[in-house]
């Protein structure tokens, strides 16, 4: 039989909270974090909205030092730090203040590194004042910077990396630690994801009309996953973590457990069989979903909530397709289906890790939050769904057990995790 | 500006760096920056950085590795300002 692996710490900084029970409260809500910004508008940007936490600088000491956010542009690096710090403190476990923790890790993935800092860089550099550069610029710019200033702080001895795959970051960094303690490699890893604000990191996006622009002169409605009148994505930002460690380890330490992690699988379609740079091939996402339940050994109809990808583009109706294709279930019969997207908007290589911080909160506290702004249903997901399976509100006391999380990125990468709520073998019954 | 005078400057433009308090406390001519205050090497550039800005000065890459010590840098401030 595979090793256990179970969630132990959790830590989240999003556009509609920062800190885990906020951040319950928010989701619970239905509480957008999406907000107009003036200045988007004055650089020219179609999508002048945008999801970014709410810090302040003396939360910011309370994670990192005045040493550490000196000449620090990195608003990437802070969210990985805050919520990784705060899912590490929630586990309850301590910082090393001697010999590294051999058997703790730290996946923890970003889409890109600083690109304020690197902006910065690029100024000084063009001067010829390279000198003024100072000592931190390769450490705030490096892909793995974010992994690197968690270790800094947390003193790990085992792997200490960062992953990157496009909106699929998040995720597939808890997979990964996942694998690396079934395979014995590690009692416990740090995972998670982290992503910049602003315009550098936004500007892309909105040049490729990915973005809504239909929505600035009302933001908490502009992020419309699964909606009929979705007109592209919100961007976000912040920063999701996990601790996950083996069963016998967190047993053994009293820890408390929010749910368990049963599988998952991380594919590509190769960009090919229509799928592309930007588009998922339908045929890889359906061998994720499958090949993730099949890894978690349960039965399609075990499944009692997908946290989905889910957008806001016009590629939500294929989504739920593929999902409905794939459980061979619908109508009524559709697990419950949501987008954390519909409150915190896109935030990209943090999506998976905020999202999955949602899901596991859901099966813990016996919740299943709202997808807001998807009253008007886009009819052909309706005509697969019952708008019942689609919450409006919170749904509390739900009983769910299951959940399948899966997100997909550029470069057609995608990964599907299965999460548990979390029973001693005593309450099964 | 007399020897204490640039004495506090110093001891002020480091303290972001230092990790050890009681040779801080204790800064005079002879503290070492790397050994005794425990600066991390990697920031002795952005020692050197603030430097420049707080006297209005640009030091040399030559100059910069002699300023190891509250002595030898200021030997060197010392210099530039009076130029």
């Amino acid at each position: 039989m595979k090793k256990r692996v179970v969630i132990t710490g959790l830590g989240v900084v999003a556009p509609n909270a920062v800190g885990i029970a906020d951040f319950q409260a928010a989701i619970m809500e239905g509480k957008s974090g999406i907000k107009y910004y003036q200045e988007l508008k004055e650089l020219n940007f179609s999508c002048c909205i945008g999801g970014i936490p709410t810090v302040t600088d003396e939360m910011k000491l309370r994670y990192l030092s005045p040493l550490h956010l000196r000449n620090f542009s990195s608003n990437g690096i802070m969210y990985g730090c805050m919520s990784g710090v705060d899912a590490w403190r929630d586990a309850g476990l301590a910082f090393s203040e001697g010999e590294p923790l051999w058997d703790s890790g730290c996946i923890f993935g970003t889409g890109v590194s600083s690109v304020q800092k690197m902006a910065d860089a690029s100024t000084l550099i063009d001067q010829g004042k390279i000198r003024r550069l100072g000592s931190n610029t390769a450490s705030q710019t490096m892909a793995s910077g974010v992994s690197a200033y968690l270790n800094n702080i947390i003193g790990f001895g085992n792997q200490v990396t960062t992953n990157s795959s496009a909106c699929t970051t998040g995720t597939e960094s808890i997979l990964m630690g996942y694998d690396r303690i079934v395979a014995g490699h590690a009692e416990r890893v740090l995972v998670g994801s982290s992503s910049d604000d602003g315009k550098y990191i936004w500007g892309a996006f909105d040049a490729m009309k990915v973005m809504s622009y239909k929505h600035n002169d009302n933001p908490e409605n502009g992020s419309r996953p699964m909606s009929g009148t979705a007109s592209g994505f919100v961007p976000g930002s912040g920063g999701g973590a996990m601790v996950i460690e083996s069963l016998e380890s967190a047993l053994a330490r009293g820890a408390n457990i929010y749910a368990e992690i049963m599988g998952g699988k991380v594919n590509s379609g190769g960009q090919r069989g229509g799928g592309t740079m930007t588009a998922p091939n339908p045929i890889a996402i359906q061998k994720c979903i499958s090949g993730a339940i099949e890894n978690a050994n349960i039965s399609k109809d075990d499944i009692d909530v997908i946290n989905g990808h889910l957008t806001a583009t016009i590629k939500d109706p294929e989504e739920v397709d593929n999902w409905a294709k794939v459980l061979g279930r619908k109508g009524a019969d559709f697990p419950y289906i949501h987008s954390l997207k519909s409150m915190v908007g896109h935030c990209i290589g943090a999506a998976g890790s905020i999202e999955s911080v949602a899901a596991v909160l859901g099966l813990y506290h016996d919740f299943v939050f709202p997808s807001i702004n998807s009253g008007d249903l886009h009819p052909e997901i309706e005509k697969l769904v019952h708008r019942d399976r689609i919450p409006q509100t919170v749904i509390q006391n739900a009983n769910t057990k299951v959940v399948a999380k899966a997100s997909f990125g550029f470069g057609d990468v995608n990964c599907c995790i299965i999460y548990k709520k979390y029973e001693t073998p005593m309450t099964k019954f | 500006m007399n020897n204490q005078e640039l004495i506090d400057k110093l001891k002020k433009i480091v303290k972001p760096y230092i990790q050890n308090e009681e040779a801080y406390d204790n800064l005079n001519e002879e503290t070492k920056f790397i050994e005794d205050l425990k600066i991390n090497s990697a920031n002795l550039v952005d020692v050197i950085l603030d430097v420049e800005d707080e006297f209005d000065i640009e030091i040399g890459d030559d100059e910069m590795e002699q300023m190891m010590d509250v002595k030898s840098s200021m030997d060197i401030i010392t210099k530039k300002i009076s130029k």
